[in-house]
């Protein structure tokens, strides 16, 4: 037996994800906002919706920051109560779990989720700057140590306990990437070969540009309800049943092992225990691959393997559709793109799409418990969902 | 005797600009805490003290950026580790002095500065790491 319903997605909507030139990010989150409406006939958004949280890390980026009543604005819910979270790259898994408190809790029948982020039009060194902030000042930043930095670190500590190949992290990049082009809002719709990634120029070695994720604009979002009201406003409802969050050191450098993400493996535990599932009982997940590394660590701090065989797993062809437990089948950050405010919510938009059938190429035959994985920074942050067909 | 120096990241680099790498380390538990805090984070105790730390140390990982904000573009490729410092605690920071390809996990290296204080905040000097 399953754990109890936390609450429930009745609908869900997500921007095209990538260059998106000219728009500013509202637009992208009025546009999610759009699709998740249409999707829904019977719900009235000004009447039905009363709360709305949003994920959104970085004012830099668009010289933007109270985005809660902004966005909330754009989606035609003022005055909604509107609130942004920050958790860096985890902003919208966190937006989602308070989403799902909320609901849970009595307090709303029901409110929104979402996130946004619009990057691109900044030097990849002005970016590079802005997703550092998500890392220790003093002694990281400080010292010139940059977000892909803090991964390859972690690389690194991998390859020479573990015997994580190179090889292995460039298979993780041609898994997404094939996914990402069955996905027609994916950022890269592109294949690549493995010669391809291995012979990619080198960003912060081990890690070369195809074991980085990808600087995108997007935004995504979802309508929860109290489970009871679901069946109102659809008949394929996706049930949030389980949902974690841990927090760990901000500097990687003060963690006793930096070949796992403690809170990642925390995050899970805890939602697993909610859930009342077991990691063999995924059939579908999304994890927060912003580097190839992370995907491999994900695997195993989630119990999809054992410590260390994280690289032997994608090797095997498990995590490929059609695969023992298929992984970002939406091409993950690294092919969908990776606009870290809206990754967390964006990530529950393709469970959404893989429990209710509609997943298209791209569906896991069958689907029906569904796990998303949303890590902030270098792993300060991190929240677990599970989800379940209704 | 209380200490006349706070528990502060400022008060860190004052000391690196004097060429030491200094820890806070509890006097009732014991634990060392590097980055300095006002208070220890395991037992909750205010009653602290400053330890200089070991200057050589392991190196337990590394990485070389070749792509990195503005402020270090005049440097790259440089690399970055993660250095333990003798049976102490870790630090983060640049390797220097040595090319990329001869750095290797395990590698001993000592603590070294570079005491050019910035005009603008924040007016920290760098600790670095090369080969001992």
């Amino acid at each position: 037996m399953v754990g109890k319903r936390l609450a429930t997605i009745v609908s869900a909507g997500l921007s095209k994800f990538g260059r998106r030139e000219g728009l500013y990010g509202r637009e992208l989150f009025a546009e999610a906002a759009k699709e998740a409406y249409e999707r829904c006939p019977n719900l009235i958004p000004k009447k039905d919706i009363k709360a709305l949280f949003v994920g959104h890390m970085g004012e830099s980026y668009e010289h933007q920051g109270h985005t809660g009543p902004t966005l909330a604005d754009w989606a035609g819910l003022l005055p909604v109560q509107a609130t942004r979270i920050e958790n860096a790259c985890a902003s919208s898994g966190v937006a989602l779990r308070l989403g799902t408190s909320a609901v849970f809790s009595g307090m709303y029948d029901i409110v929104m989720v979402g996130g946004v982020e619009k990057m691109t039009h900044r030097t990849t060194s002005d970016v590079t700057e802005f997703l550092a902030m998500a890392s220790d000042f003093p002694f990281e930043q400080w010292h010139g140590i940059t977000f892909p930095g803090l991964y390859a670190l972690m690389a690194t500590a991998h390859m020479h306990r573990y015997g994580t190949t190179e090889e292995q992290m460039a298979m993780v990049a041609v898994k997404n990437h094939h996914n990402g082009a069955l996905n027609p809002k994916a950022h890269m719709q592109k294949e690549v070969t493995l010669e391809k990634a291995m012979s990619s120029r080198v960003i912060a070695w081990p890690l070369k540009l195809y074991d980085c994720s990808l600087i995108t604009d997007g935004a995504s979002c979802l309508i929860l309800t109290k489970p009871e009201l679901a069946k109102k406003f659809t008949d394929t409802p996706v049930h949030i049943i389980g949902s974690g969050q841990a927090s760990d050191a901000i500097g990687l450098y003060e963690r006793e092992d930096i070949t796992t993400l403690k809170a990642g493996k925390l995050a899970g535990q805890e939602a697993y225990n909610k859930a009342k599932v077991k990691p063999q009982d995924v059939n579908v997940a999304e994890v927060h691959d912003c580097f190839t590394i992370a995907e491999i660590i994900a695997y195993e701090d989630l119990g999809f393997c054992k410590p260390g065989k994280g690289g032997s797993l994608v090797e095997e062809g498990a995590t490929k559709i059609g695969g023992k437990i298929p992984v970002n089948t939406s091409g993950g950050l690294k092919s969908k793109g990776h606009p870290v405010g809206a990754t967390g919510v964006g990530q529950a938009y393709e469970i959404y799409l893989q429990l209710t059938g509609q997943a298209e190429k791209r569906q896991v035959e069958g689907a029906e418990i569904g796990l998303s994985h949303n890590v902030g920074g270098s792993g300060a942050t991190a929240t677990v969902h599970i989800y379940r067909r209704g | 005797m209380a200490e006349k120096y706070p528990f502060t990241i400022e008060q860190f680099y004052k000391f690196v600009s004097e060429r030491k790498l200094m820890a806070a380390k509890c006097k009732k538990c014991g634990t060392m805490l590097l980055p300095p805090r006002p208070m220890c984070t395991k037992c909750f105790s205010s009653d602290l003290e400053w330890v200089e730390l070991k200057n050589k140390g392991k190196l337990l990982t590394y990485t070389v950026i070749h792509v990195s904000s503005k402020q270090f573009e005049s440097l790259i490729p440089y690399a970055v580790g993660i250095v333990k410092l003798g049976d102490g605690p870790k630090l983060p920071g640049m390797i220097q002095d040595v090319e990329p390809e001869k750095i290797s996990v395990g590698m001993s290296l000592e603590v070294d500065f570079d005491t050019t204080i910035p005009s603008e905040w924040p007016t920290w000097p760098r600790y670095f790491f090369k080969p001992s």
